[in-house]
């Protein structure tokens, strides 16, 4: 494992979070490197959407830092829009925009804030479109498509700006079991081009398959992190014990 | 969930035309035959629908209805353009814009409880009072201005309802990919809000054709004002007959347009159709 030498895309120092008088992140500390997919597992509520969303400034930090290769981004004075077009973000419920076509969803974010011409945006798009095996539904609204297609969009919409860094939200928690697989295996060739992802999850099979890093979320605070092999089959604490009974039975 | 939601929200529009158009139907037939047997009907028809009256009353009527048609133009980009300002200043955020938001909060609240006919006499009289241009602004100016004043305010409401309607899954998915406030408002909730209030804005639109008409009372002469001429010429009421049918064929190719454009998104929306 050459782990410590590859470079470090994202960290979070002390990262806190709360909603009211409810603290949802509780000092979290992570590193992300290069290429590597972190999977953030745990219960509904340990804070893996909070996360997410806090990296991607959609929550803003309460207390900590958060550093995108070299640059703190948590920091008040930094431009949020500017930051956003180098972390893309998938959500549960895809959030496609309905009166978009796919091709316009998938563009919306070059066009009108990097302002490439619509032309040279429209080739890339339909690239990224073709890449995601959707090439053909350009021209379709959203709601046409079945869940596993708009998820695949919400994709492409989200790699369009060619980010640093991608984060899934429980991409497939809103997509029926036969479409999950066809998702799965788009992060999986993700991968394979080498994007930096963190996805939060609760498909256990494949972040023991694809993740570099597994993350255990709990109330809050990491409970344990480490390479899959281990937090899987041997936890050393024992929520993670627990939270990984309940799962694989 | 927004798809399901949609359909059943059009498809109540669909039920509740279908009730009011047999519903009208049958209340005219039955007041029609209630008010022909009537002991007094032909009085009344003679002097209201008197067919001599009413060509007589026509070019002046037609002559004062076009300064509606072009009071009415104005006023509707003026209350477009000023209500759209006002809903989206409404949904600034952050302390900074308090002020702003308080503003456009007070305006609306002003503006939705004074009667129209009230601002009317207000900036009609007002505002020439205050000596701001040597000439005379002319009545049709200002009773625009005072449309523009009233209508803003309903329509920026019904803008901010729908901008309210669209989930905010939507801005929080515009903005994760770097748009700003403004451009996720123009691209991104702004369509989808107009297609959820088109029926509430056409209505205001066709209240608006009508309230038109009010602005007689600052003495423009008006399709209103004209048939009150020529009725207290002809000793007849047919002018404001005339006038009152020149109003709903005005009103009826909106109907019309706005049905056209509802059965356009939905069969370019959604899957199947609904019954």
């Amino acid at each position: 494992m050459t782990l410590q030498t590859r470079e470090t895309v994202l960290r979070l120092d002390n990262v806190h979070k709360s909603f009211g008088d409810t603290e949802v992140l509780r000092g979290i500390d992570l590193e992300v490197h290069a290429h590597d997919v972190v999977a953030l597992i745990g219960a509904s509520g340990s804070g893996k959407s909070t996360l997410l969303r806090t990296i991607n400034l959609l929550e803003c930090v309460d207390d900590g830092q958060i550093w995108l290769r070299g640059d703190d981004i948590s920091a008040p004075q930094v431009k949020a829009d500017a930051v956003r077009l180098r972390i893309g973000i998938v959500f549960q419920q895809f959030n496609l925009f309905p009166h978009l076509s796919v091709l316009d969803n998938v563009t919306i974010s070059t066009r009108h804030v990097q302002r490439t011409r619509r032309s040279v945006a429209e080739a890339r798009g339909l690239e990224l479109l073709d890449r995601v095996g959707l090439a053909d539904k350009a021209r379709e609204f959203p709601d046409r498509l079945s869940g596993g297609q708009q998820q695949r969009v919400a994709i492409a919409r989200a790699i369009a700006t060619d980010p640093e860094l991608l984060l899934l939200d429980e991409i497939t928690s809103a997509l029926d079991p036969q479409l999950v697989a066809e998702v799965l295996d788009l992060v999986r060739r993700l991968k394979s081009d080498g994007t930096t992802i963190v996805m939060a999850t609760h498909e256990m099979a494949f972040a023991r398959d694809v993740a570099d890093h597994v993350v255990f979320l709990d109330n809050g605070v990491i409970g344990e992190q480490g390479p899959p092999a281990e937090i899987f089959t041997a936890p050393r604490t024992e929520r993670a014990r627990e939270f990984l009974d309940r799962f694989l039975g | 969930m927004e798809l399901g939601r949609r359909a059943f929200r059009k498809r109540q529009g669909a039920r509740s035309v279908a009730i009011s158009a047999v519903s009208t139907v049958v209340f005219a037939v039955v007041v029609w035959i209630t008010v022909v047997n009537t002991p007094g009907w032909a009085r009344v028809q003679q002097s209201f629908f008197d067919p001599e009256t009413f060509v007589a009353a026509w070019p002046r009527v037609a002559e004062g209805f076009v300064l509606n048609l072009r009071v009415l133009f104005f006023a509707a980009i003026g209350v477009l353009v000023v209500s759209l300002l006002l809903a989206f200043l409404r949904t600034l955020r952050g302390p900074v814009f308090f002020p702003v938001r308080a503003l456009v909060a007070g305006y609306t609240d002003l503006f939705r409880g004074t009667p129209l006919i009230i601002v009317l006499y207000l900036v009609g009289f007002g505002i020439p009072g205050l000596r701001l241009t040597d000439g005379r602004i002319p009545v049709e100016v200002l009773g625009t201005l005072a449309l523009v004043l009233t209508y803003s305010a309903y329509v920026s409401e019904v803008w901010r309802a729908g901008i309210e309607a669209v989930h905010p899954s939507q801005t929080l998915a515009a903005r994760s990919l770097g748009l700003s406030h403004g451009t996720t408002m123009r691209l991104v909730v702004l369509p989808q809000a107009l297609r959820k209030v088109t029926p509430a804005l056409m209505n205001d639109f066709v209240a608006m054709q009508k309230d038109v008409g009010l602005i007689s009372v600052l003495g423009a002469v008006d399709a209103v004002r004209a048939a009150q001429i020529e009725t207290a010429q002809a000793y007849n009421f047919t002018p404001y007959v005339l006038a009152g049918l020149l109003f709903v064929l005005l009103a009826l190719p909106m109907i019309r347009l706005t049905d056209w454009y509802t059965a356009r998104l939905r069969s370019r929306e959604q899957i199947g159709a609904i019954l």
